[in-house]
């Protein structure tokens, strides 16, 4: 698992006995479509690097039902309110298609990150640079580009 | 100007479908001359009679003369081409400008990635490659929209999604119920194509910051700029090269563009109000 | 070969024009400037007239003399006769026909001479190639240099270069008041013919050359030496645009005045029963706030991106589009801006900037 965990970008900065100690807290799952892996204000206490298969982010609105603000796909990681508090998810996961992912132990992760900084080093900057991608994705969205000028 | 290039050539609406609450496809017969073969890339300056003229590229070129155009109601003069119903005579001059020379990406895996209304002046680079599939490698489509309403061609992106022969992705900006799609910008599902840098030509359309964004996605992949061609658009009144108000910089968007690669249109993007 | 003509003789040759039915367009005074405009006589040349001009001044003065060529960038340039301010295209009936025209034109600096060229240059294919092909040139080489030109650093003056049909020196002194006069065609050379003139002498032709190369060396500015294009294209993003932009009043006389700004915008339009439509064409200028209009607003709004856009245009991207420099050096812009804004002063500072960091 060691050496294909290299092709999730979020590992990208790792070295080869730093991605080895990440494998050591991590398992292959799959889940059938439409499974819901996490609620909003759960307990974060995992992520996962997908592998296949789409995972939807929602929220609920009143009125609207459950709405996807996100969704993601295969070398996203599912998941980064676990590290840091109130390490609670702030919308719910569900699956759309049957999805093959490794899940991570959060706990675990953050066990490894604080006994070895600098593999926490190279995971935090591998998460912000998947937080940093999706905030300008959503920036770009809010300018609502293919809106008509008419309606400016 | 000497009259005669200005001066639109008869066409009839012979068909109109609506595609989005503010786009339609009009198809359009010549009522006497036609106007020479349109490649995919290029446009035409669509009349309405005494409103104006507005440039719209070629969204779908047919043997016999004939016109497809869709056109978006963001104007006075486009709202009286997308409200034209069959039976309307409009007039055209062109085609004019350059192609998106799919013949030259022959042999390369296509990207072609189409942002909102952005996807008409694509449609032909896809139906070109479905006619002649062997000549290319991989071909992916990517289409953004607003919602699920706002793409163009649904029934069609809906047959492409289903067949073998390309590999479409559909993704919406904006939160919604009622899809089981993708929702994000264009860019992401972009991000985790895996492309063959060095044989991959992309064709990108779209809004300006969509095409400057998916363009450096494309970038960071490694392919090179010269690779990605984008389709420019400014203010047009002649379409000839004689009126001067679709600089952009050095060229001359109606003559030196639509289609232009981004190691040219790229520096010129990023300077503001250039 | 060279001939003189005597000041009678330059009403000779416009008479002959007149006869031969050409719309001669010369210089004349009129609501206080010398305008260019339709001749009936060669008696509303503007002898004695001079002009006093500066960055955003221009004055009518009384010469001392009788010189009838001593004058300088006017406030319209020849293209309104070639690339007309107003024209309609078609109407329901069709393309309107315009009835050819055979202009003369009398007095045609080197610096407008060679913007009749980068004019044909640009309009090539249009009306533009029909009315200049009837077109005869009359063309004046400059003694005098006129106080905002500087036509000897663009390369096309003060002696005119190719494309005259006659090209005078005009010369006043003690002795009389002669024009040089070299031919450029064979129409030129016909038309010389009939007018009285004779051979000029070795010293007289030399008088006058060496009276039009010395004006090259007196010239009140010049652009900074170097290579413009480049220097224009590695400054777009220089801060010294919002400079300029704190002075341009973005009126855009200096594209109505300037002899190869040649961008129109057309026009459509109906009767007010709807049932006539017809399209014409005007001069437009990049400085309109909606030139670059594209669906919900401007490309172009700030005053400093419209001022870029003018002048890089003019002194480099005219190059990409066109193959030559947009600017003769007339200098009109620099005399017809309320603000006495300079294109040589503001191409200095820009070169004085030198490279940017990338």
């Amino acid at each position: 698992m060691r050496e294909d965990l290299a092709r999730f970008p979020v590992l990208h900065g790792l070295t080869a006995r730093q991605r080895a100690e990440v494998a050591g807290v991590a398992h292959e799952v799959s889940f059938p479509a439409r499974r819901r892996i996490f609620d909003e204000g759960e307990n974060a206490r995992s992520c996962w690097l997908i592998r296949s298969g789409q995972v939807a982010l929602d929220t609920d609105v009143p009125g609207r039902g459950p709405v996807i603000v996100q969704t993601l796909g295969p070398g996203d990681v599912l998941g980064w309110s676990w590290l840091v508090s109130p390490r609670r998810w702030h919308f719910g996961a569900v699956t759309l298609q049957p999805v093959n992912a490794v899940e991570l132990d959060a706990t675990r992760l953050r066990e490894l990150a604080d006994a070895d900084p600098a593999l926490g080093y190279q995971l935090a900057l591998g998460l912000f640079e998947a937080v940093l991608s999706r905030l300008q994705s959503t920036r770009a969205r809010l300018l609502d580009v293919y809106g008509s000028p008419r309606a400016r | 100007m000497r009259a005669d290039p200005m001066l639109p050539t008869p066409y009839r609406v012979a068909e109109r479908v609506v595609e989005t609450h503010d786009s339609a496809t009009l198809r359009l017969e010549p009522v006497g001359t036609a106007l020479s073969g349109a490649r995919p890339g290029q446009f035409c300056m669509l009349y309405a009679r005494g409103i104006g003229e507005v440039a719209i590229s070629i969204s779908d070129a047919q043997p016999g003369g004939s016109l497809v155009h869709t056109i978006r109601d963001v104007g006075a003069v486009s709202r009286a081409l997308h409200d034209a119903g069959a039976g309307t005579t409009l007039g055209a001059r062109g085609p004019f400008g350059t192609n998106w020379g799919l013949e030259s990406a022959a042999g390369h895996d296509l990207v072609i990635v189409a942002g909102g209304v952005g996807l008409a002046p694509l449609r032909p680079v896809v139906l070109g490659a479905l006619a002649r599939r062997g000549d290319y490698g991989r071909v992916v489509l990517i289409a953004g929209a607003r919602g699920p309403d706002e793409f163009l061609y649904r029934d069609q992106l809906a047959q492409w999604a289903t067949g073998d022969d390309i590999e479409v992705e559909r993704t919406i900006d904006r939160p919604t119920s009622g899809w089981d799609g993708p929702v994000g910008f264009v860019t992401e599902p972009l991000a985790r194509l895996s492309v063959r840098p060095d044989r991959t030509i992309a064709f990108v359309c779209g809004p300006e910051p969509m095409m400057r964004y998916s363009a450096n996605v494309l970038i960071d992949k490694g392919v090179p700029a010269g690779d990605i061609r984008v389709s420019l658009e400014r203010n047009m009144q002649c379409g000839v090269a004689l009126c001067g108000h679709c600089q952009l910089g050095p060229l001359l968007v109606c003559r030196d563009g639509p289609v232009v690669d981004y190691a040219t249109a790229g520096p010129l993007l990023t300077v503001r109000e250039v | 070969m060279n001939v003189v003509l005597d000041r009678a003789g330059l009403d000779e040759l416009v008479d002959v024009l007149l006869a031969d039915g050409y719309r001669v367009v010369g210089p004349t005074v009129r609501d206080g400037a010398i305008v260019l405009a339709e001749l009936d006589s060669p008696a509303q040349l503007p002898a004695g007239w001079g002009v006093d001009v500066e960055p955003g001044r221009y004055r009518l003065r009384r010469r001392d003399d009788a010189a009838v060529f001593a004058h300088s960038a006017g406030p319209q340039s020849w293209k309104q006769f070639l690339h007309p301010a107003r024209q309609r295209l078609f109407t329901d009936d069709g393309p309107v026909e315009e009835a050819p025209v055979r202009y003369a034109f009398l007095g045609v600096r080197g610096c407008d001479l060679a913007a009749i060229a980068t004019l044909g240059t640009v309009l090539r294919g249009s009306a533009y190639d029909e009315r200049r092909a009837g077109l005869l040139v009359i063309a004046v080489g400059c003694t005098e240099p006129g106080g905002v030109c500087f036509c000897a650093s663009m390369g096309t003056g003060p002696a005119p270069g190719p494309g005259y049909d006659l090209a005078l020196t005009e010369r006043l002194d003690d002795r009389d008041h002669r024009f040089l006069v070299e031919t450029g065609s064979d129409a030129g050379a016909s038309l010389i013919e009939r007018v009285v003139h004779r051979v000029a002498t070795p010293d007289e032709v030399d008088d006058a050359d060496t009276a039009v190369r010395a004006a090259a060396g007196r010239m009140g500015r010049q652009m900074p030496s170097g290579d413009l294009r480049a220097l224009l294209r590695e400054s777009r993003e220089s801060p010294h645009w919002e400079e300029v932009a704190q002075r341009c009043l973005t009126c855009g006389n200096c594209t109505m005045v300037c002899p190869t700004c040649f961008c129109t915008t057309t026009e459509d339009v109906t009767d007010l029963t709807g049932e006539h439509a017809e399209r014409s064409q005007r001069w437009a200028s990049c400085f309109e706030l909606d030139f670059s209009y594209l669906h919900g607003g401007s490309v172009r709004t700030s005053g400093a991106s419209r001022y870029r856009q003018w002048m890089t245009h003019k002194l480099s991207t005219w190059y990409d589009q066109f193959g030559t420099s947009g600017c003769v050096g007339c200098g009109r812009c620099i005399a017809w801006c309320p603000v006495g804004i300079d294109i040589t002063a503001e191409a200095a500072a820009l070169a004085a900037e030198g490279p940017r960091d990338a």
